[in-house]
């Protein structure tokens, strides 16, 4: 049995006590690799099987497929598409909303549910009161992230345009959906709960305002599992194209889905990277610990195998310690994955909208978890115990030799210099063991860079961030039209109180494809000399659009294989459905979802349309903003309206709240870690050269002269470790934006002063902790005891 | 009392390869130990009585020359047979006594009667060398003598055929070191374990029944007492 009640196990358990810092700062660097990798299979693990339920449980669809308007006869031939088990038909529509005592304008996507009640496909969540009854037409139901953020209950009113019609609806029930886990504005990159909403309305009362009576104009789809999607998606683009259909697509393409799923992937990123980190610095703590225990215990090394104690029981032994130094750490680090696991989960609830959180861990990746950090640890201490095993038992009686000391190359080089004697003792010291000072600058290194890649993301996500909102889109309010409308509107516009400037774009839903390659993409007609929104290249410099041809996001370009000069075969989703050549003449640089880029009067004509435009950007003055948002909310033409600021707000709002914790966090492991390493190099420098130490103070050197010997090196090796880590950390940052490249969204890479100085003083002041229990240690350093000692 | 040897080597010698010099230890070294007898081996320091120690008890290979141990021979053993050889036969006892410093005199016994097949009680060994009292204290917590008794404990308490002793009273003053060959003495005669003690004091050799004289790595004398003295009786 493992720590069995031997006398060799009870030697160990004593030694293990008596080491009990060093064994803890090792442990707590295995428990902070351990917790962050169980925190991420957690937290993925749980939302996975969280949303996979849900899933299950409200029939998601797994292929969608809008469109303009259908009778609902035409279902008839949908259903009979091979591989469609169920569906629902149903009207979608766009409103703007009035909220008692909110004057900034709301916009919500509203949905049918039919007579019967639930959809077959993509049923509805209800968290309270119920679903909207048929009949009743001013019944509705609102999704929760939204009713939360206005604090809205059933029985509560609001108004509503719907189609340029205003009425009250009543709130009879607070409801989640599938397909809405992550409530995003369209369009929109970051939530809103405030400004966005989503509404379900009775079947009959949305058709009336839709003027859709016995018609829809989107189906959702579940397929028979295994069955080929393509091969729906291609039948019911078939079947659906007199509809007006604008081209089904899978669950890939659909925006809350993708949005998780991009989210679980980065946390099995962090499930991998971090851990390596730390699991790595353990191995080299557990290799300078137990190597420095067994030489000084070279003798009971010897006693024991005289003895006729076998090899391999002394390498069980020393096994056996470090076995148990990780089991602490995988006992600890399990403990706190858990708990951090379940917080995090926690935490992206407030993000995903999910009934409820299961709790989940895959036994299998837990056992795989255990056997690793064992491996590893051992494989840490793998040296020290082969060659505890190996030592022939007649020459370990010796003890071991003096340490070989050389001068130093560059102390040579210096001879000009005139070290000080205890300056040439830490140069030797290093010279001495090139490799331990080594591994502890990278030890410090890797402590700094976690800091780093903690903190290098929030800079990175503002840069992001602002670049888009700032410096791409100068506008303050976005206004999206029902039906693309001449441009001659925005001289209207230009003239009404309050309104700076107004610039007018045409986009459309197009399909872009390259070979066999195609993605869904926004294909945007935007004015030669924008004002208000650009397009930016790498350096964020403003692009000048060409003549004719089109820019396309550098993300997109890679993925379609296209480059500038070749030609891209672009489909229009809606309208006449035209399809046309266009070649690519440059690529773009943006770090918020991808896009297609055209001069306004080029789009029109490819499209065979006159001057129309379907979006307006506006730049209002901020004394007359509520003004604004009643005249648009007010225009029948208008769809919907987005406000940058209040964008801006909200994701920092968001940021600000879970920055301090995640900085916290990552500081904390990086302290672990440079607490770790300078604690237990402080202390082996200690026990080695405690004697030395001794006969200096016995030879009159004072405290701080010695303290200048014993943590000289220590000096020098943190400030080459802090500058190498900041070099190491600014790799592994591009090595995790690298990883975390999406369609949604490409994070730069962005290094702050800021956050080089908070990695920097993290690691200081761990050194400074870690030094001032050795600086305690060495006042008490009893003088005629150390000299004593045969070593 | 003297009947079969124990112990039998013939032309055993030891070299070390110590950088650009070749140190031999050993320069051809015939001896027989016989059951149960207490042999002083006497020697100056570097005269190559550890080397032999060391051999006999299976801690290292000689470089050439025979070394038997009954029918087994010692030379040519691997280190399975030889760890084996140690657990099952041989008792050591150190000039430092390198007991384990975590583990109390009971548990520094125990850690060899766990292995043991026919071993005797922590507690009997620990009061064949008068140290029942002491058991539970730490190694820092007795005198030199005390733990180098302990150490004696330690070494008889599996009931080993021979025992080694190297030095056993190099780091301790005269009346402590009577102390602790006494217990060596009295191990020898109660449990008629064949006793080897290396030492380079030859105030000792009364205590023995043969003595032995090693220098530059051979015998250079050997004499039999015809009483064994008393340790009580020795000083030094």
């Amino acid at each position: 049995m493992f720590l069995a009640r031997s006398v060799l196990g009870t030697k160990l358990r004593r030694e293990l006590w008596r080491m009990r810092g060093q064994v803890l700062a090792i442990a707590l660097v295995i428990a902070g690799g351990v917790a962050v990798c169980v925190m991420s299979l957690v937290a993925y693990s749980s939302l996975n099987a969280t949303r996979e339920l849900y899933y299950q449980q409200n029939q998601f669809a797994e292929v969608f497929a809008p469109l303009k308007r259908a009778p609902r006869q035409a279902l008839h031939r949908v259903s009979e598409i091979p591989g469609v088990v169920r569906l629902s038909a149903r009207v979608e529509a766009a409103a703007k909303l009035e909220l008692p005592g909110f004057t900034e304008p709301v916009s919500a996507r509203v949905l049918s549910v039919p007579e019967s009640g639930q959809p077959e496909v993509n049923r509805l969540f209800v968290r309270q009161g119920r679903l909207p009854a048929p009949g009743r037409n001013a019944e509705t139901a609102i999704v929760g992230a939204f009713a939360e953020a206005h604090g809205l209950r059933p029985g509560d009113r609001f108004s509503v345009i719907i189609n340029g019609r205003k009425q009250t609806l009543i709130i009879t029930g607070i409801v989640e959906s599938p397909e809405f886990i992550y409530v995003l504005p369209p369009g929109g990159m970051l939530p809103d709960f405030k400004r966005f909403g989503v509404l379900w309305l009775s079947q009959e009362s949305l058709s009336a305002a839709m003027d859709m009576r016995g018609a829809f104009n989107s189906v959702v789809v579940r397929v028979q599992p295994g069955y080929p999607l393509a091969s729906v998606i291609h039948d019911l683009d078939r079947e659906l194209d007199r509809y007006g259909a604008t081209g089904a697509f899978s669950r890939r393409d659909q925006f809350s889905h993708r949005f998780l799923s991009d989210d679980l992937d980065q946390l099995k990123i962090m499930a991998t990277v971090f851990p390596l980190i730390f699991m790595s610095v353990a191995m080299f703590l557990l290799h300078v610990v137990i190597s420095r225990l067994v030489n000084t215990q070279r003798d009971i090394i010897a006693v024991l195998k005289a003895f006729g104690y076998s090899n391999r029981q002394i390498a069980w032994h020393y096994s056996q310690l470090v076995l148990s130094i990780a089991a602490l750490g995988l006992a600890l680090g399990l403990v706190a994955g858990i708990w951090l696991g379940r917080g995090l989960g926690e935490l992206y609830m407030e993000f995903y909208r999910l009934p409820g959180l299961l709790f989940r861990l895959n036994p299998a990746w837990l056992a795989l978890l255990i056997l690793v950090t064992a491996f590893v640890a051992w494989l840490g201490g793998w040296r020290a115990i082969r060659q505890a095993a190996a030592l022939p038992p007649a020459e370990a009686m010796r003890p071991e030799g003096p340490a070989r000391f050389r001068m130093v190359g560059a102390e040579r080089w210096f001879s000009g210099l005139r070290l000080s004697p205890p300056s040439r003792m830490i140069i030797r010291q290093m010279a001495r063991r090139p490799l331990r000072a080594l591994l502890s600058m990278v030890g410090i290194a890797m402590a700094t860079a976690i800091v780093m890649v903690g903190n290098f993301q929030f800079d990175s996500v503002s840069l992001m961030v602002q670049t888009e909102f700032a410096r791409v889109q100068q506008q303050d309010l976005t206004a999206t039209l029902v039906e693309p409308a001449n441009a001659a509107v925005l001289f209207g516009l230009q003239r009404q109180p309050g309104i700076r400037y107004a610039e007018g774009r045409r986009s459309v839903a197009v399909r872009l494809v390259h070979g066999h390659r195609d993605r869904r993409s926004a294909l945007h007609g935007m004015p030669a000399e924008a004002r208000l929104q650009f397009v930016v290249d790498q350096n964020l410099q403003s692009v000048t659009l060409p003549q004719d041809g089109l820019l396309l996001t550098d993300f997109l370009a890679t993925e379609l294989g296209v480059s500038p000069g070749e030609y891209l075969r672009v489909e229009m989703l809606e309208g006449d459905r035209r399809t046309f050549s266009v070649p690519v003449a440059g690529v773009t640089s943006e770090f918020l979802g991808v896009g297609a880029y055209m001069r306004l009067p080029a789009l029109n004509r490819a499209l065979g349309e006159g001057p129309v435009i379907n979006q307006i950007l506006l730049s209002v003055d901020p004394a007359s903003n509520d003004d604004v948002y009643q005249s648009l909310r007010e225009a029948p033409r208008v769809l919907g309206i987005g406000i940058r600021q209040a964008m801006l707000d909200s994701f920092y709002d968001t940021l600000a709240r879970t920055f301090l914790t995640f900085t916290f966090f990552n500081s904390l492991l990086g302290a672990i870690i440079a607490f770790g390493v300078i604690y237990n190099t402080i202390r082996i420098a200690l026990a080695e050269k405690g004697r030395e130490l001794a006969s200096l103070r016995v030879m009159g050197y004072t405290h701080n002269e010695i303290a200048h010997i014993l943590f000289g090196d220590m000096a020098v090796m943190l400030v080459v470790g802090i500058v190498g880590g900041w070099l190491f950390g600014q790799g592994l940052a591009w090595m995790i934006i690298t990883a975390m490249q999406t369609e949604l969204y490409r994070v730069p890479l962005t290094i702050t002063a800021h956050t080089l100085g908070i990695s920097a003083t993290v690691v200081f002041v761990s050194a400074i902790v870690s030094g001032g229990v050795a600086w305690w240690r060495l006042r008490h350093l009893d003088l005629v005891a150390v000299l004593k000692t045969r070593e | 009392m003297e009947s079969q040897p124990v112990f039998r080597t013939r032309g055993l010698t030891k070299s070390y390869d110590q950088g650009e010099v070749t140190v031999r230890a050993l320069r051809g070294v015939d001896l027989e130990l016989y059951t149960g007898e207490l042999v002083v081996l006497l020697g100056a320091s570097g005269s190559g009585k550890s080397t032999l120690l060391n051999i006999l008890g299976g801690l290292d290979l000689p470089s050439s020359g025979e070394v038997s141990y009954g029918d087994l021979d010692l030379s040519v053993a691997n280190d399975r047979l030889l760890t084996r050889y140690r657990r099952e036969h041989v008792g050591f006892v150190f000039q430092f006594y390198n007991l384990i410093p975590s583990l109390t005199a009971l548990e520094n016994v125990a850690v060899v009667t766990e292995i043991a097949a026919n071993p005797m009680t922590p507690e009997e060994a620990l009061s064949l060398v008068g140290l029942q009292d002491r058991g539970l204290h730490f190694p820092a917590q007795l005198s030199g003598g005390e733990q180098q008794r302990v150490a004696i404990a330690r070494a008889i308490a599996k009931r080993p055929a021979v025992l080694l002793c190297d030095e056993p009273t190099g780091a301790l003053d005269s009346t402590t070191g009577i102390l602790v060959l006494e217990a060596l003495e009295s191990a020898n005669r109660e449990t008629g374990t064949t006793t080897v003690i290396i030492t380079h004091n030859a105030a000792i050799a009364g205590m023995a029944d043969r003595v032995i004289t090693m220098s530059d790595g051979s015998i250079s004398g050997e004499r039999r007492n015809s009483e064994r003295q008393p340790p009580k009786e020795l000083s030094w």
